[in-house]
């Protein structure tokens, strides 16, 4: 059932375009004023499910709902609500920033007065004032994003699909885009993004769903997925013939690794790792090795998204 | 500030006046590209000239045109076709760069008319059109072309270009739909050249071989060609025995015209609405 504080919500979308199935019954739900981060790899499936949602694609089976509306039947009503940033810069080159945007609100049916108006004050507060008057052709890959973004924003819209925002730009554009986003979300738009980059998910997703062959493989939030794989017990030894003898002692918390590059072994632990620490290094000492360094690490979203698409078979739930 | 958004259309009237406010506002879309390319557009300005000065007196010095006449007279309905055809291209690459640049996409998630894009899209190369030709009647004018059989016929000559131009430009949005990639529609421009030689737009087909003079004849350019050179007044009407579609070459043209936009309107139309489904 659908929540009425959700803002998007998906039950089993699929679609298949000739012989590949891109969506092979994914369900979603956004709560309102929320970011959601779709993460999969290339050819997961995240674009498709963004073009269903945003009416740009039709589902061949399932159902969607966005901003309380159908996909499929309402379709014009949920265009009134959404906001959409592409991979690509879906602007016309041949047109000023300012006549791209004017463009678009005038699509939107705004009154030509209103459309001009709303251009400006969205390059105003974006800060991109100065350039709107530069044909988009000649705008920096970040720029080009920035304005492609704000186009999204005409009619502020109070959900937004951001379909792989910062693919491609240099470290600083990327921070720009975030910020941006941030900004939107304390209005309280809701955001669903799509992103192969894990911190961008870790930075803005409130919620994340990892996407894999067409699937939602795995759920919940960042910390959620995280706890999901469990954290390891990393113990750097100062000399590397203390290794075994390590090894040996970890062993009897669960299945270590050894990396003798690093003189490091490695030992996933449980729920109540903490009280087994002081323990372990005790044990350590008796046993008469050496030990450099311990530390207890919980994983990055890259090792569980690593774990989770490198075993597609076992399936994963939260 | 609050903006305050209309409603879709609830009848099929509102539904109609969406179509034709959205159409409009892309037709001034393509208006105002024009804004980024000046360069593009002293080319169109210039190019009349140049063909008009390559045409009429380099190669015109050496062709001899049929029943007799002024060469110059002879070659402006031909490049008046020759200008009509490129329309076929120019929306073909404007349609193919909208789609491989997202623009589609943006305008396919706007609550906007669905049909208003082709239309627009025509709309706009209709305008442009009848502004390049306003030059080249001028350039036209200035090298000795002259009208002989009345404003009215005159009129109707311009009225078939147009019709041609539009329903070409249909068929150019249904193929850039189709190829969707802007490199792919750029490397098939210089295509419209071999199309627009192959009629008697520049020479008369009388001296061409047999199976080309038989392409060349039932290619829908000589059809318009033949059609602006008899209500014109202007030489190298074909007399005697020739190819069906130049015995009447008004209604082929309006036959052809028809053909294309019963065939291409839909198909654009359709096209645009199913596109990446």
């Amino acid at each position: 059932m659908m929540s009425s504080e959700s803002a998007v919500w998906a039950e089993g979308l699929r679609k298949r375009f000739g012989r590949t199935e891109a969506l092979r019954g994914v369900d979603l739900e956004v709560p309102k004023g929320s970011v959601f981060g779709l993460l999969g790899p290339n050819g997961a499936g995240k674009t498709t499910a963004v073009r269903i949602l945003s009416t740009l694609t039709l589902p061949d089976a399932g159902q969607a709902r966005v901003a309380g509306y159908d996909v499929v039947r309402d379709a014009d009503e949920v265009r009134y609500r959404i906001g959409l940033a592409g991979q690509h810069a879906s602007m016309d080159e041949k047109l000023s920033g300012r006549d791209n945007l004017r463009l678009f609100g005038r699509l939107y049916h705004l009154p030509p007065k209103v459309a001009r108006a709303r251009a400006d004050e969205l390059l105003t507060r974006f800060g991109l004032a100065d350039a709107g008057d530069r044909f988009v052709r000649t705008y920096s890959g970040g720029m080009r994003r920035r304005i492609d973004l704000i186009s999204s924003l005409i009619t502020a819209p109070p959900v937004l699909f951001l379909d792989e925002p910062t693919t491609g730009l240099d470290p600083r554009s990327r921070g720009e885009i975030w910020d941006t986003i941030r900004e939107l979300v304390a209005d309280g738009t809701t955001v669903l993004l799509t992103t192969q980059y894990l911190d961008e998910a870790d930075q803005l997703a409130d919620r994340i769903a990892v996407v894999d062959t067409g699937r939602v493989i795995a759920s919940g939030t960042p910390d959620e997925l995280k706890a999901e794989i469990g954290s390891r017990l990393d113990v750097v030894v100062a000399d590397a013939r203390d290794l075994p003898g390590a090894a040996t002692v970890l062993a009897r918390i669960g299945e270590p690794d050894t990396d003798p590059e690093t003189r490091r072994v490695s030992v996933p632990v449980g729920g109540g790792s903490s009280t087994t620490l002081p323990a372990v290094v005790l044990e350590l000492d008796r046993a008469g090795v050496a030990v450099e360094d311990v530390a207890l690490r919980r994983p990055t979203l890259d090792e569980v998204f690593l774990r989770l698409t490198g075993k597609t078979d076992e399936k994963v739930s939260i | 500030m609050v903006l305050e958004l209309p409603a879709p259309p609830a009848g099929r009237a509102s539904r109609i006046r969406w179509t034709l406010t959205d159409g409009v506002t892309l037709v001034w879309r393509n208006l105002i590209q024009l804004k980024s390319q000046p360069g593009e557009l002293v080319g169109a300005l210039i190019f009349p000239a140049i063909m008009i000065v390559l045409f009429g007196y380099v190669f015109g010095s050496a062709i001899k045109v049929p029943g007799g006449g002024n060469y110059r007279e002879f070659l402006m309905p031909g490049l008046f076709a020759m200008t009509t055809f490129t329309s076929l291209m120019t929306t073909l690459l404007a349609v193919a760069t909208d789609a491989s640049k997202g623009v589609m996409d943006r305008f396919r998630s706007m609550p906007m008319a669905r049909s208003a894009v082709p239309f627009g899209q025509v709309g706009g190369d209709i305008i442009i059109g009848m502004a390049g030709m306003v030059i080249l009647v001028g350039c036209g004018f200035a090298v000795g072309w002259r009208i002989h059989h009345g404003v009215m016929s005159a009129l109707a000559a311009f009225g078939l270009l147009l019709l041609l131009r539009y329903a070409l430009s249909w068929a150019g949005v249904f193929l850039g739909l189709l190829v969707k990639n802007e490199e792919t529609a750029d490397q098939m421009l210089p295509l419209i050249f071999p199309v627009s030689m192959l009629s008697n737009s520049f020479v008369p087909t009388a001296g061409m071989p047999a199976w080309l003079r038989t392409v060349s004849d039932w290619n829908p350019v000589s059809a318009l060609v033949a059609a602006c050179r008899g209500l014109f007044g202007n030489p190298g009407v074909p007399s005697g025995h020739v190819a069906l579609p130049l015995q009447h070459p008004v209604a082929a043209t309006l036959l052809w015209s028809a053909a294309l936009l019963a065939i291409f309107v839909p198909l654009s139309v359709r096209r645009y609405r199913t596109l990446n489904r």
